[in-house]
């Protein structure tokens, strides 16, 4: 799942700063599960906003609504007759980064803002405590790796490791910090499967250092949309 | 027992101090409260198991919320007592009234709000 977390109140507040009548968009998927952008959120950060604005005798008119997810054009389209000309001078967003976009591209002459920051996939170890497991790299070693991504986990990064760092268990970055490829080694060793670990993997292609565009087997544009 | 506490103070009844939300507290401010206070059941006894640490986390968490806001955090309080104490229940609202008082009323009252835009 996606997760991100709230920006800092008063960034949020400077971004706001001159705009009087504002919609906050909270998205119902992945920001609503990792508590950071969903219906409640998005009351607790208006409720925050229209306090904040009063004190500063800037008084802000601010409404809220969530839709079921942001980067989708179908659940964007009930926002349509919402967001008519004047009625908003500004849009805030509390979705991941590409729901952010997709709102901004929908309704260009509205400046929109972000108020949460994305931080990465991860998964969810108790309420409210997400840990980073996926950096989308688009290479995905698993196989060969135990199923412990050294993209996300090593420090480095390494696709073979580990290095001289590691330390008992833990990365030298940090004692808290596991070393990704001890845990790959015991991983793999209990599995009987340390062969996968001799096996050199090659250097990365860095795909996700340029824009990727993802279209499933069987769903190809037809021809006139690919143009 | 006939004790007295201060007749300021609204009684809002949950089932479990656990109930209590952040949103519930930042609404009490928005519509003018001088401050609020969670009274739950002692820590260890709740009924609930988790229900009043729930709660406190969530009064500190506001107090985060309402400084950030210009509010001061100190408006919001815990106290934990069991339901058999009802001296120490008339001595920590006279205590939260006190203090409310020394800090006055909520900055918000005197500001007027935006009239909101028709939907």
């Amino acid at each position: 799942m996606i997760v991100a977390k709230r920006k800092p109140f008063a960034e949020i507040m400077a971004m706001l700063e001159g705009y009087d009548k504002v919609l906050n968009v909270g998205c119902g998927t992945c920001v609503s599960v990792c508590l950071a952008g969903g219906e409640k959120e998005v009351a607790v950060l208006n409720t925050e906003l229209e306090m904040a604005r009063r004190l500063q005798d800037a008084p802000l008119d601010i409404q809220g609504h969530t839709i079921e997810r942001q980067c989708d054009r179908e659940y964007l389209a009930e926002l349509d007759t919402m967001i008519a000309d004047g009625k908003f001078d500004a849009l805030l967003s509390m979705a991941c980064g590409v729901g952010i976009q997709f709102l901004a591209e929908r309704y260009p002459r509205i400046p929109t803002f972000p108020a949460v920051d994305t931080t990465g996939l991860a998964v969810n170890q108790a309420v409210g405590w997400y840990e980073e497991r996926c950096r989308s790299c688009s290479q995905c070693v698993l196989g060969t790796t135990g199923g412990i991504c050294p993209i996300t986990m090593c420090a480095k990064g390494l696709l073979n490791g580990p290095c001289g760092g590691t330390n008992k268990g833990s990365c030298e970055i940090s004692a808290d910090q596991p070393c990704a490829w001890f845990r790959i080694h015991e991983r793999l060793s209990g599995q009987g499967r340390l062969d996968a670990i001799r096996k050199i993997n090659t250097t990365r292609g860095w795909n996700d250092q340029t824009p990727r565009n993802l279209i499933q087997p069987g769903y190809k544009k037809p021809e006139r949309m690919a143009k | 027992m006939r004790l007295t506490y201060p007749t300021n103070i609204k009684i809002v009844r949950v089932p479990c101090t656990g109930k209590v939300d952040v949103m519930h507290l930042l609404r009490c401010f928005q519509e003018g409260a001088d401050g609020v206070y969670c009274v739950g059941c002692m820590e260890g006894n709740c009924h609930y198991n988790q229900g009043n640490l729930r709660c406190r986390e969530r009064v500190e968490y506001i107090h985060e919320l309402l400084e950030e806001i210009g509010i001061e955090g100190d408006r919001v309080r815990m106290y934990n007592l069991s339901s058999g104490e009802g001296p120490t229940f008339a001595k920590y609202a006279q205590e939260m009234t006190d203090h409310i008082m020394s800090l006055g009323p909520n900055p918000l009252k005197a500001k007027p709000r935006k009239a909101a835009a028709s939907a």
